[in-house]
């Protein structure tokens, strides 16, 4: 802002130290000074008190033997045999199993609250609301050790399953599910479905097209939702079924056959959703009050029908401004997921940050590596985000 | 042809019927309207019809309130359904407020409390007195002594009382405040670092902004606790307390600064170059035209992210401080008062200590977010 007229004037009249060119300079550099000096005694202090304490540095644990058990993992992997490099990929995958189940939850969960806030029936709205507003002021710490420790360690033991109906059972030493088997013939299916979303993908922008060169508008709801849908089904039956599902059998002091889902798994679910969906579901009222209600009236006035209204006006507007805040929450899920540690959960956290720190004690490199991995989860995801903010964004003059 | 009656003055208009009006025309509008809300209705209506009677009756009805042992609250020794186990936290809730600060130096604790009270009140209380006053008493006074009487001081004859036993309640409180007191002029000095013209400042501050925002807390509070000591010469051995403290500091600012920047963003140009046209250099101009407008219209989302704060004090839990939740798991699991219902009672009695403060702030935040409104009101 400094405009020609300042300059000269800061040359002619002004001591050198009035100019804010070298006032900026100065601050800039005691700025880059202070903070290089703080590295420095930061480096030379670790190095100092590593060397005390007779801790490696460097990163050749990676390749050692981990010697220790995983609860959960989903990736083969065993105490003796693998290394803490593996450990610390089964608790990465941990991680993002536990945040990518709690995202569709939580997003399901939350668009239903919150388009229920907004119900016009009295009771709906304020149940809704009363939820929101406990949820978001509770902990979530807090809630995480309620559903873990006072209902799921509650539950009957294996004799006394709850048995739930379709064939799985509830104890307290997990949820037990039917685990489905796919028969040879099941790789048309999965075929069908990618051919299907294909094909869709094709009839919209074919559609488009023809809507935009004559105006002419075709059933694509109908066709898209036989394509995705209809099309594996219809291989699925033409196949002969060649899906078989294991079921959970209960013993006197064990439950065969079936997935064991692990208690500190559903406690996390259960925590995340509810929690991250009481924000969930104010992001979504928001978004929807922030679409004009001219809007609708003038959709209505054009003589779109209700369904229509929604689906071409007030979602798309909607979502503009969902979305942005939505992504937050998502990350902040996938971040709050990191509380795993408090039940025992075996994520990156826990399995990383705590069993191999303590094993190795090389706390600077297992820490270092636990941010870089979060860091990188998060700035991949704003990136996504931006550009699709750029591509929906409102262009003004 | 004459008609037979003609009306010469117009009818009393009827009231409306009286399904549309009153009581039952609320119900009708509200709940019943379309066959989808009357499901509803009757659905909620049932499962509140099943969770408030079963909440009454485990908070009161079915409730222990005296007792000195688990046996009172054991259905095995009581024969009856027992329901929340009050004497339990009747009895730990020193331990609660306390932690395992030592029983004669509580009164410490006590005073510790009136000032952070009258602290809290007086910046508060938006028409209180002096309000000026209150805020060097709140950043000066309040944190000197605070120190002085909780850590103790042995040339004026408190006794020390080291970190390791402090706990529960005042924990908690000292994380938040603490937490509250730095984030805000952080905060501030990071957004307006990250807007400055200044191109190394801009960096350091983004850097340090997106870094502590892209990892979780945990993390942050991991790095404070084990990697800390590492970084500082070894005589130094900062107080386990201490290194969360400066963990929970660093990263509320990191956020708090996002927040102040929106604040700021939202502040015509014609403000900046308002002040500067009468002659208000840089820091003047912050203080005396700027922040406070970008400030004013940011209250809300400086409470929300206030809230937040407090409900990650939680957090330091994991690196193994005693705070409020801490007290209240090892409660939980002590065996003198081991039964099936003292872990829902401590979580019960701790849902409502969090809730109580959460939504009190909300609520605050909402009066003045109104009063400060009323000048924009037309």
């Amino acid at each position: 802002m400094s405009t020609d007229l300042t300059r000269t004037a800061a040359r002619g009249r002004l001591a050198f130290y009035n100019d804010p060119r070298v006032r900026s300079l100065a601050y800039q550099l005691v700025l880059c000074a202070v903070i290089a000096f703080l590295l420095y005694s930061a480096a030379t202090n670790a190095v100092d008190n590593l060397r005390r304490a007779h801790i490696a540095s460097g990163f050749g644990f990676w390749d050692a033997p981990a010697g220790f058990d995983i609860s959960q993992t989903l990736i083969s992997y065993s105490a003796q045999a693998s290394t803490y490099g593996r450990a610390f990929w089964v608790g990465l995958l941990n991680t993002l199993l536990v945040a990518a189940l709690g995202i569709v939850l939580a997003t399901a969960l939350g668009f239903l609250v919150g388009i229920a806030r907004l119900s016009k029936n009295w009771l709906l709205a304020k149940c809704a609301a009363g939820y929101v507003e406990i949820i978001r002021n509770i902990p979530l710490l807090l809630q995480l050790l309620f559903w873990y420790n006072a209902v799921l360690k509650s539950l009957p033991d294996v004799r006394d399953s709850i048995a739930i109906p379709g064939g799985a059972f509830l104890n307290n030493r997990g949820l037990f599910l039917p685990a489905p088997q796919f028969l040879p013939g099941f790789d048309a299916v999965i075929a069908a479905v990618g051919l299907g979303i294909a094909a869709a993908v094709g009839f919209r922008l074919w559609s488009r097209r023809r809507q935009e060169r004559t105006g002419e508008r075709a059933p694509v709801f109908s066709v898209t939702l036989a394509l995705v849908f209809g099309l594996p089904v219809a291989v699925f039956a033409l196949r002969g079924f060649p899906l078989n599902f294991d079921y959970p059998q209960a013993g006197r002091f064990n439950i065969n056959g079936g997935v064991e889902v692990l208690p500190e798994l559903v406690a996390l679910l259960f925590g995340l959703t509810i929690y991250t969906a009481a924000f969930i579901a104010e992001v979504v009222r928001a978004g929807i009050l922030a679409v004009a209600r001219g809007q609708t009236e003038a959709a209505y006035s054009l003589g779109l029908k209700p369904g229509l209204t929604l689906r071409l006006i007030v979602v798309p507007q909607a979502m503009r401004v969902i979305v942005p805040p939505l992504t937050s929450q998502y990350l902040n899920l996938t971040k709050n997921s990191s509380l795993a540690v408090a039940i025992g959960y075996p994520d990156l956290v826990q399995v990383f940050t705590g069993t191999v720190l303590n094993q190795t004690g090389q706390a600077v490199e297992v820490v270092a590596i636990t941010m870089l991995v979060y860091l990188t989860i998060s700035l991949c995801t704003s990136l996504v985000m931006n550009l699709y903010n750029r591509r929906v964004a409102l262009v003004e003059r | 042809m004459e008609p037979a009656f003609v009306r010469r003055t117009p009818i009393a208009p009827q009231p409306p019927p009286r399904t549309m009006t009153g009581a039952l025309g609320w119900l009708r509008e509200n709940l019943l309207s379309t066959p989808l809300n009357v499901a509803l209705t009757l659905g909620i209506v049932l499962l509140l019809a099943f969770a408030i009677p079963e909440l009454v009756r485990f908070l009161i009805v079915d409730a222990v309130w005296s007792g000195s042992g688990r046996e009172a609250c054991l259905e095995s020794v009581q024969h009856r359904a027992i329901g929340a186990c009050w004497p339990f936290v009747w009895e730990r809730l020193p331990y609660f407020v306390y932690g395992s600060y030592p029983i004669p130096e509580r009164w410490r604790v006590d005073v510790f409390f009136a000032m952070l009270a009258v602290a809290v009140l007086w910046l508060m209380w938006l028409d209180a007195p002096r309000r000026d006053l209150g805020v060097i008493y709140a950043f000066v006074v309040l944190p000197i002594c605070a120190y002085v009487l909780l850590h103790g001081a042995a040339a004026i004859g408190l006794p020390v009382v080291d970190t390791v036993l402090w706990g529960g309640v005042l924990v908690t409180l000292v994380v938040a405040s603490v937490g509250i007191a730095c984030s805000l002029p952080l905060g501030i000095l990071l957004a307006l670092g990250r807007r400055s013209r200044m191109p190394t400042v801009r960096l350091f501050s983004t850097v340090f902004i997106e870094f502590v925002r892209g990892v979780p807390l945990i993390t942050v509070l991991f790095m404070a606790s084990v990697m800390l000591p590492l970084f500082v010469p070894g005589y130094l051995e900062p107080d386990k307390l201490l290194r969360a403290l400066i963990g929970i500091a660093l990263f509320a600012s990191a956020y708090m600064a996002e927040v102040v920047r929106a604040g700021l963003q939202a502040i015509p140009r014609g403000q900046y170059e308002g002040a500067m046209a009468i002659g208000l250099r840089y820091w003047p101009m912050m203080r005396l035209v700027i922040l406070p407008q970008a400030l004013k219209i940011t209250i809300p989302n400086i409470v929300n992210t206030y809230i937040g704060l407090f409900k990650d004090t939680t957090l330091v839990f994991i690196v193994g401080i005693f705070d409020f939740l801490r007290t209240v798991e090892v409660a939980r699991i002590d065996p003198k008062w081991a039964t099936p219902v003292t872990s829902t009672t401590g979580y019960a009695v701790a849902a409502v200590f969090y809730l109580v403060f959460c939504y009190g702030m909300s609520r605050y935040s909402r009066a003045v977010e109104a009063r400060l409104a009323a000048g924009d009101r037309r």
